[in-house]
């Protein structure tokens, strides 16, 4: 299977549950499991050759640009990690199955596993820093699904919101510091940057590359000062807790640091950083662990103390530390996933993990208790089981480093072993062990096969690599080890027994140490109570808050939804940012001469300078504010017009047209003043700003109409070409839909979007309290009963075909002359509006015989398929292309690709305008508001015994 | 003696562009200001003709034609909004 379709495939899957729940949560379950196991499968065919020490890559490029590719590669590594990610979740789907309540939503909770496998098996498999980079940010996510699953639990909600905060703030570091490396190494590809060690390591940003890097992993692998997130990652349910926090997403962090060790490992740095982190992350796990009460909690530090280790093993630097880090790895997934499962089990039967209400369940739950049994034991590295193999191994390979002092990392390390073997115990002892208690809130039995199978099998692993650990899980060792180093791996042995060595005496002290300190447990407990400790939420808590304050502060000085201030800043800052440019720059000497002012252009500007002026004056009378706008668009219009720009004249007026539409529709439902606010200090600041902003505007103009620019403009390369590239002789529309046509294609979109979100808030607004309450406003006596004057009527109904006409012909002239397709579509939607206002809403859309929304969509995929067809003729998306033809009788015309994209545009404007006033003159729709069948106020047809129709509003007495 | 027409013309029209100012700051009411626009842009689209005339352009003649047709919308959309408030019913 290629490998790009194993990291696809719960991808596709996570669309599958959702659907298969409706056939019930077997057939949801089975359906998940099968996705998991058909990539599961897809990863074993590539086992004989990864094994074999073969590396099997897969390309695809993606973004070759920004060198984002979707590259993958198969070493023993990310095959490791990926069989463990697969394995373990196909065991884990099994074990949610039966773990989940009747109230729990199954498919929305097998997506987010589905969706979060997925990213784990890209982060593994990536051949590229970025892209591996995405998969991480998609872990980050799809875990805050995971852990805020129980959105009833307010712990859940707040776990999720941690966990997703510290390690989104890791992942952003560590965006840094893999750009930084992809940047030294002169590539994104990991396959390259492993064989720059050299050019790494001498590079004066490594420094700054490691410390990025590593927070992002620590924070991923809840290493110190990161660990707290995890525990309170805790309040998931147990599978999520299982399947994350102990064998997949916190082993993210230490796939990461795996998989750089070749080029990062081996520093002094390195060697400081990363050990120092893990021994002091092992030991407070440790300590931390032994003192929890929630089965889970302790499982969750226990964790925190592992990752700890095996961070300390990779900090190391040593090709044995690797070896005994991956081994370790492999030993902690299988016996901790299973404690886990088996924390589920005790939980899931009994209603609490409490330990302290917990004992004696021996009796209760055999079978459990064997899993149990046999998974503590491992963790506290007992003989005969896979955890005390690695353990072994690290403590012989501590036994030969020096940290600081001499004797000062064995001595801390054995601590740490004796504490992870107390809580190992204290797990047993406290749990299994004991008298049977009567007080447990339901009675414990053992649970189905569902919920004991998936563990028993991983004890299974267990005890069988404890056993015979070079046939079982050699081959995979050697594999995975030899892609961390890199090269030859260091001579080693997997076996139980190897003589007297340092490392079987600090074993069996830390195992003394361990019993001792179970021993003394009651006493140590009471002291650990009542000393102080930094709580790690509450200073989150505090952090978090304090965040939130500041951005407040920041959010309310600029943003505080007074157009007023906004208006004030964006003037303030383009003074200043135009301030800065006038001084920076010199000025070229004015070269032009200004142009004689004619007569009309003194009453123009007579009018403009007068209009504006008055509705300073008058401007809290809104609807004479709209009137003087009026003034001051067509006067703007016009001046289009004088100085030579026909179309953007025809462009400006419609648009006018259109929002005093639009602001006529709002004003019916706002107050028709604007109440006077602020003292004469305010209005003061505001003249002086809007005053500065005027002057400012006015040097520009001037000094831009008597000089050069400095550079030469790109008018002339379009002048030039426009013609001879496009075949059109308007520029204008040249430059829209075809030189520019790639943000004319943005822009139409995004108008769409816009005019389907108006749709939307409206629908939303009258499905709600508002739509009812508007619905039942009273009619206003006071207003006209001339609903539809027929005049009106018959004065659209001639101007519609005349307006449509005049729509298709700037149309179609528009690539030649002036017009195109985003004038003829406002013109048109002019059009139609007018029948709409003239004959009314329901006499209108009666009429209208395709939805807006289809027009929009239609306007959309002209576009799309015209820059596809260029595809065909193998040239880049939107290329242009034209002819030009002669028919009889008419004169030469022009075909080209252009016009399929204008009508693309033409379709998109008319649809957009329409559904967006539509949308919000539906707000005004009363609910006794009749059909209304004829278009005018008095049907001309109607004969003597038909009643009048009686418009709404009106008094009845006036109805007949 | 057609430049001469053409000057006088406009300046008749600017002369009733002023009027029309004066009628929309006056009022006094809401109807007056609403007529003097509309009647506003009919004299704008005069001057434009005029000055395709002169400059011997037909393009202007066509602008004139787009704002000819849509201009009186929004005269039709104030009147609907003092008479009904609602414009679109």
């Amino acid at each position: 299977m290629p490998l790009i379709l194993i990291a696809a495939l719960p991808f596709l899957g996570a669309l599958l549950p959702g659907v298969m729940i409706k056939a019930g949560r077997n057939a949801c379950a089975w359906t998940t499991a099968s996705v998991t196991l058909a990539a599961l499968v897809g990863l074993l065919v590539h086992a004989p050759k990864v094994l074999a020490g073969e590396v099997i890559h897969y390309r695809l490029d993606w973004m070759p640009v920004v060198g984002l590719n979707a590259n993958f590669f198969l070493d023993g590594l990310g095959f490791l990690f990926a069989l463990m990610i697969l394995g373990i979740g196909l065991l884990i789907i099994i074990y949610a199955r039966f773990y989940l309540g009747r109230q729990d939503p199954m498919g929305p909770f097998y997506t987010y596993l589905l969706l979060f496998q997925g990213a784990m098996v890209g982060i593994v498999l990536s051949d590229n820093v970025l892209l591996l980079l995405v998969f991480w940010e998609l872990t980050s996510l799809s875990s805050f699904l995971l852990i805020g699953y129980w959105k009833h639990l307010p712990e859940g909600r707040q776990g999720a919101r941690m966990a997703l905060a510290v390690t989104g703030t890791g992942g952003l570091a560590l965006i840094g510091g893999m750009i930084i490396l992809g940047q030294i190494a002169g590539s994104y590809d990991l396959s390259v940057i492993l064989t720059q060690k050299e050019a790494i390591q001498a590079s004066p940003l490594y420094l700054p590359a490691l410390i990025l890097i590593l927070i992002g992993a620590f924070t991923k692998s809840a290493q110190f000062p990161f660990h707290f997130w995890l525990p309170h990652a805790m309040a998931a349910p147990t599978p999520v807790s299982a399947y994350l926090h102990s064998a997949t997403m916190v082993k993210a962090g230490l796939f990461l640091m795996a998989r750089l060790w070749p080029v990062l490992a081996g520093t002094d740095a390195w060697f400081v950083i990363v050990a120092t982190t893990g021994l002091v992350t092992m030991v407070l796990g440790a300590t931390i662990a032994l003192f929890k009460d929630d089965l889970k909690a302790l499982l969750a530090f226990s964790t925190v103390s592992h990752l700890g280790l095996i961070t300390m093993l990779l900090g190391f630097g040593t090709p044995f530390a690797a070896v005994a880090a991956v081994f370790h790895i492999i030993n902690h997934a299988t016996f901790k996933a299973a404690l886990f499962m088996t924390a589920g089990i005790v939980d899931h039967e009994a209603h609490t993990r409490d330990i302290k209400r917990l004992g004696g369940l021996r009796h209760l739950m055999p079978i459990t208790f064997v899993i149990a049994l046999l998974a503590s034991l491992s963790m506290a590295g007992i003989p005969f089981l896979n955890g005390f193999l690695s353990k072994e191994m690290m403590l012989e390979e501590v036994a030969r480093t020096r940290l600081g002092i001499p004797l000062l990392l064995p001595l801390v390390v054995i601590v740490a072993a004796a504490l992870s073997a107390a809580y190992s115990f204290r797990y047993l002892g406290h749990v299994f062990f004991g008298d049977e208690r009567e007080d447990y809130p339901q009675t414990p039995h053992d649970p189905g096969f569902g919920l004991w199978g998936p563990p028993a099998f991983l004890v299974a692993l267990v005890v069988l690599i404890g056993l015979f650990p070079a046939a079982i899980a050699g081959p995979l060792v050697a594999a995975s080890a030899g892609a961390v180093t890199g090269g030859d791996l260091p001579y080693y042995s997997l076996k139980i027994w190897h003589g007297f060595t340092p490392a079987l005496l600090m074993s069996v002290l830390a195992v003394m140490g361990g019993l001792m300190l179970l021993l003394f447990h009651y006493p140590l407990d009471k002291r650990w109570i009542a000393t102080r400790r930094p709580e790690a939420k509450v200073i989150f808590d505090t952090v978090v808050a304090l965040c939130v304050q500041v951005s407040r502060r920041i959010t309310d000085v600029l943003h505080p939804g007074s157009m007023t201030r906004y208006t004030a800043i964006f003037a303030i800052t383009v003074l200043i940012a135009s301030a800065v440019a006038w001084n920076s720059s010199t000025l070229a000497a004015p070269g032009r001469e200004l142009l004689p002012v004619g007569m009309v252009g003194v009453i123009g500007w007579i009018l403009i300078v007068v209009s504006t002026g008055i509705l300073v004056v008058y401007h809290r009378n809104r609807l004479l504010s709209l009137i003087l706008l009026g003034v001051t668009g067509t006067i703007v219009s016009i001046s289009f017009i004088y100085f030579s720009a026909p179309d953007l004249a025809m462009t400006q007026i419609a648009v006018e047209v259109v929002s005093i539409i639009l602001l006529l529709l709002a004003l019916n439902f706002l107050p028709k003043s604007t109440p006077a606010e602020g003292g004469v200090e305010r209005h003061l600041r505001d003249v002086i700003i809007a005053g500065a902003m005027g002057i400012g505007a006015m040097i520009l103009t001037l000094a831009i109409q008597q000089s050069d620019f400095s550079q030469p403009t790109i008018s002339a390369y379009y002048l030039e070409n426009a013609k001879t590239l496009a075949g059109g002789y308007n520029v204008v529309n040249v430059i829209l839909v075809d030189f520019r046509g790639f943000d004319t294609y943005g822009e139409i979109i995004v108008l769409g979007i816009a005019a389907l979100v108006i749709y939307a808030l409206t629908e939303q607004l009258l499905g709600g309290r508002v739509g009812r309450k508007l619905a039942d406003r009273p009619h206003d006596p006071t207003l006209s009963g001339d609903l539809h004057p027929m005049m009106m009527v018959v004065a659209t109904r001639v101007m519609m075909p005349l307006a449509l006409m005049v729509g298709v012909f700037i149309f179609l002239r528009g690539h030649n002359a002036p017009g195109g397709g985003f004038v003829a579509g406002l013109v048109v939607a002019i059009a139609i509006l007018m029948q709409f206002m003239a004959s009314g809403y329901d006499w209108a859309i009666a009429r209208q015989r395709f939805t807006y929304h289809g027009i929009i969509g239609l306007g959309v995929i002209a576009a799309i398929l015209t820059g596809v067809a260029s595809w065909l003729f193998g040239a880049p998306f939107l290329t242009g292309a034209f002819a030009y033809y002669k028919l009889p009788l008419i004169e030469e015309f022009e075909l080209s690709s252009a016009m399929a994209f204008d009508l693309g545009v033409f379709l998109c404007v008319v649809g957009a305008v329409m559904l967006a006033l539509e949308s919000l003159s539906r707000l005004a729709r009363r609910k006794d508001d009749r059909t209304r069948t004829h278009p005018m106020d008095i049907d001309p047809s109607r004969t003597e015994d038909e009643p009048r129709p009686v418009p709404p509003g009106t008094a009845p007495a006036e109805a007949h | 003696m057609i430049t001469m027409a053409l000057w006088f013309a406009m300046a008749a029209y600017g002369a009733a562009l002023l009027m029309n100012l004066h009628r929309i700051l006056k009022g006094p009411g809401v109807g007056d200001r609403i007529l003097a626009l509309d009647t506003m842009v009919i004299n704008f689209i005069a001057l434009i003709v005029l000055y395709g005339i002169a400059v011997g352009s037909s393009l202007y003649f066509e602008a004139s034609v787009v704002i000819a047709m849509v201009g009186f919308i929004s005269t039709v959309a104030y009147a609907r909004f003092i008479l009904r408030g609602n414009i679109i019913e």
